[in-house]
């Protein structure tokens, strides 16, 4: 059973290898009439949802018990470090989890229907028109037998049933939308012929191509250059504003997450430790963890040495009792050591759209939010 | 981290001196028979003096690592000089090269390609000097690796392990202990800190500013990372493809960008603190184009938004303007888009 490396830095796949799976968009099977609920009402839906490995997915636990709601008309961001459990998470919301793992307790809810027990035919009705997904390698998610042309109106012609001619001009214009310049021209392309942000802008055409009522974007500018990562960020986002859909942007890097997205819910070892408006929780961080990696960023208006955070994320299986951060805590106590905060509303938090609330899970966030205004520095 | 460094002696003044450098690949020409050159650094001048820190920041294609290579003599340049405390690599015998070659130490992107996964922590920091003989005796070698890892803030205990054991921090520093162990004076990173998480980084980079601080060494390190830049950098040398299109101090070009692609990097780049501004954001177009076809003239002009018929014809030299050394290579440095724009505007009236 292939464990992925939960242990510490970024690597070069952020998720296990999927192989022919993660190149599935939609496939067969009939089209789902899409049916819109009331626009306030989540698109996606996680309860209390644990992923593991082994057993009945409780032996290795990666993902402990994370809620988290996809709102249409709004990016939400999942932060976290390698290893955290971001990319299990949205992997799970596609149905895509990697083998040996599986959603051992909690609901993954699309579209208003748990999706515990979905067969393979269930999920593949899901993908493409509820959800679906834009990852991290574009060259890992395209065939590179198939023209891209050809593998974006492959998606029309099967779910939508589509004739060819008008699958064909759809794509031509599908592809003009995400920037593909000379598209009837790159449409007769094989994806070897597209520069890296070409592959990319191709993905998200396909992933965009039943008209997805959550994108999920699984790191999906970390292979990119800034200048071009910036031109796909932009695309994303534009995207998203145009169609209303809801946006799952997970992502290592707390810059490219500041561009996009309006909510964030930082992860650590497993578990959403502080969610909010981004505005919130990015200027007044009350999760310890927060704190430090904003801190961990240099920043031109302080000099001098950075503020690491001391030590390593503990590896799934070797997670302490109580709070999974106390062992580099500097504000731990013993209550720390023994009980695990659970993730609540800040006091002081105004209440915001479904998923804006500020919470957090600290037993001394009142302290850390007190510091963070102490020692902020004037620029 | 330059701020409280006392003058080196003037003869380690230039510790690298890179002169005219052209290196790259060949490729099959067109008849198939002769191969053809490309020049994936093309004609970069650098300086890095003793105990400082030079960046070179640019996108992927830019010539950066082939740059890097270079120096520690992993490629041998097409044209131009790289010389290292005043010997010239290129006309340099093997063992000349040998004498200098403690001194010029590399640490690589990626430590799990560029260290041996079959040899203990203790043997790959250790194996410097069984090559440089003489430098630790071999019954010392337990006691110096232990001090090293010790340095680079890994427990000694890791001596005896290999690398699938520990993290990709942990490797990386493994790789930044092997690069100290022969008390270099020029460290080149070639993205040493990007595949790391950003507290990973901060730990990284806080060890490689003490080491500078206690044994000063001279880094010249390569990132694309411009929040990690600003922060480490002495000197700039923003590249692209293949060219130096500006250097300065870091105050000078993040502070004030000269060159139009200087000023995208820039707004490009995603950072925690300034949010981007829709209304100042220089949006490039397109992307890097092939070093085996660069453009005529400029080669940044065919993203450029201050392109005029000039770029096309002719290259803009690294030159510098005004006051203080802060030489860009653009026919319109430091002026904005309405400069551009009046100066094409005078040239219509011309035609």
């Amino acid at each position: 059973m292939p464990v992925p490396d939960m242990g510490g830095e970024q690597r070069a796949m952020p998720v296990p290898d999927m192989s022919g799976e993660q190149r599935a968009m939609p496939s067969t099977a009939g089209d789902g009439a899409r049916t819109t609920g009331a626009e306030r009402s989540p698109a996606a839906r996680l309860r209390g949802v644990h992923i593991g490995f082994g057993g009945r997915g409780d032996e290795l636990p990666v993902v402990r018990g994370v809620d988290l709601d996809l709102v249409p008309g709004r990016v939400t961001a999942l932060v976290g470090e390698s290893g955290s459990g971001k990319s299990l998470t949205a992997l799970a919301l596609m149905g895509l989890l990697p083998a040996g793992a599986r959603v051992g307790a909690g609901s993954v809810e699309i579209d208003g229907r748990d999706t515990a027990g979905f067969t393979d035919a269930q999920w593949r009705r899901l993908r493409g028109t509820k959800v679906a997904m834009v990852f991290q390698d574009p060259m890992a998610a395209l065939n590179p037998s198939f023209t891209v042309g050809w593998q974006i109106a492959e998606t029309l012609r099967r779910r939508r049933g589509t004739g060819r001619r008008a699958a064909r001009e759809q794509t031509v214009e599908l592809m003009r939308t995400v920037g593909i310049p000379d598209a009837e021209h790159k449409y007769r392309e094989y994806p070897h012929e597209f520069s890296g942000g070409m592959r990319q802008r191709a993905v998200i055409a396909m992933a965009l191509t039943l008209d997805p009522a959550v994108l999920l974007a699984d790191e999906p500018t970390t292979a990119l250059d800034v200048t071009v990562q910036a031109q796909i960020l932009r695309l994303l986002a534009a995207r998203q504003a145009d169609t209303g859909m809801a946006m799952l942007l997970v992502s290592h890097d707390l810059g490219v997450v500041a561009r996009v997205a309006q909510d964030v819910a930082v992860m650590y070892a497993g578990r959403i430790v502080e969610t909010g408006a981004l505005d919130d929780v990015y200027t007044s961080p009350a999760h310890p963890y927060t704190r430090g990696l904003l801190d961990a960023v240099p920043d031109p208006a302080r000099p001098g040495r950075l503020v690491p955070i001391d030590g390593q994320p503990p590896a799934p299986g070797h997670r302490p009792a109580g709070c999974a951060f106390a062992p580099r805590c500097p504000y731990a106590t013993e209550t720390c050591r023994t009980d695990d905060p659970p993730l609540v509303p800040l006091a002081a938090s105004r209440p915001g759209p479904a998923t804006g609330q500020h919470s957090v899970a600290c037993h001394h966030s009142d302290r850390v939010l007190a510091r963070a205004t102490g020692t902020e520095v004037p620029s | 981290m330059s701020a409280t460094r006392t003058s080196p002696p003037v003869a380690d003044a230039d510790l690298l001196r890179i002169r005219g450098l052209h290196a790259g690949y060949t490729v099959p020409g067109r008849s198939g028979l002769r191969r053809r050159r490309v020049d994936a650094v093309a004609g970069v001048d650098l300086t890095v003096r003793a105990g400082q820190t030079v960046c070179v920041v640019g996108e992927s294609g830019c010539g950066k690592s082939t740059l890097a290579r270079s120096v520690v003599g992993l490629l041998e340049p097409f044209a131009g000089s790289v010389s290292f405390a005043g010997l010239d690599l290129a006309s340099a015998g093997r063992r000349q090269r040998r004498r200098v070659a403690h001194d010029l130490q590399m640490v690589f992107q990626d430590p799990y390609t560029s260290l041996n996964p079959r040899m203990r922590v203790a043997d790959i920091v250790a194996e410097g000097w069984r090559i440089h003989r003489g430098r630790v005796a071999p019954g010392d070698h337990a006691a110096e690796v232990a001090r090293l890892l010790d340095l680079v803030g890994l427990d000694p205990s890791y001596a005896g392990h290999r690398l699938h054991e520990l993290s990709g921090g942990q490797c990386q520093r493994v790789s930044i202990a092997r690069a100290l162990a022969l008390r270099p004076r020029l460290v080149v990173c070639d993205e040493a800190v990007s595949a790391l998480d950003v507290s990973v980084r901060a730990q990284i980079l806080n060890l490689l500013a003490d080491l500078q601080g206690e044994l000063g060494i001279a880094y010249l390190f390569i990132s694309h990372d411009l929040d990690v830049v600003r922060h480490i950098a002495d000197e700039v040398a923003v590249m692209y493809l293949g060219t130096i299109v500006e250097r300065g101090t870091a105050a000078q070009v993040f502070g004030d960008p000269q060159h139009p692609y200087t000023r995208a990097l820039l707004s490009a780049a995603p950072s925690v603190r300034d949010r981007p501004d829709s209304a100042t954001e220089v949006a490039l177009t397109g992307e890097v184009p092939s070093p085996a076809a660069p453009p005529s003239g400029c080669r940044f002009r065919t993203r450029c938004p201050l392109a005029a018929d000039v770029c096309a014809t002719e290259a803009p030299g690294l030159r510098a303007r005004g006051d203080g050394e802060h030489p860009a290579a653009c026919h319109f440095a430091g002026q904005g888009a309405a400069a551009a724009a009046s100066v094409e505007a005078a040239e219509e009236k011309q035609a």
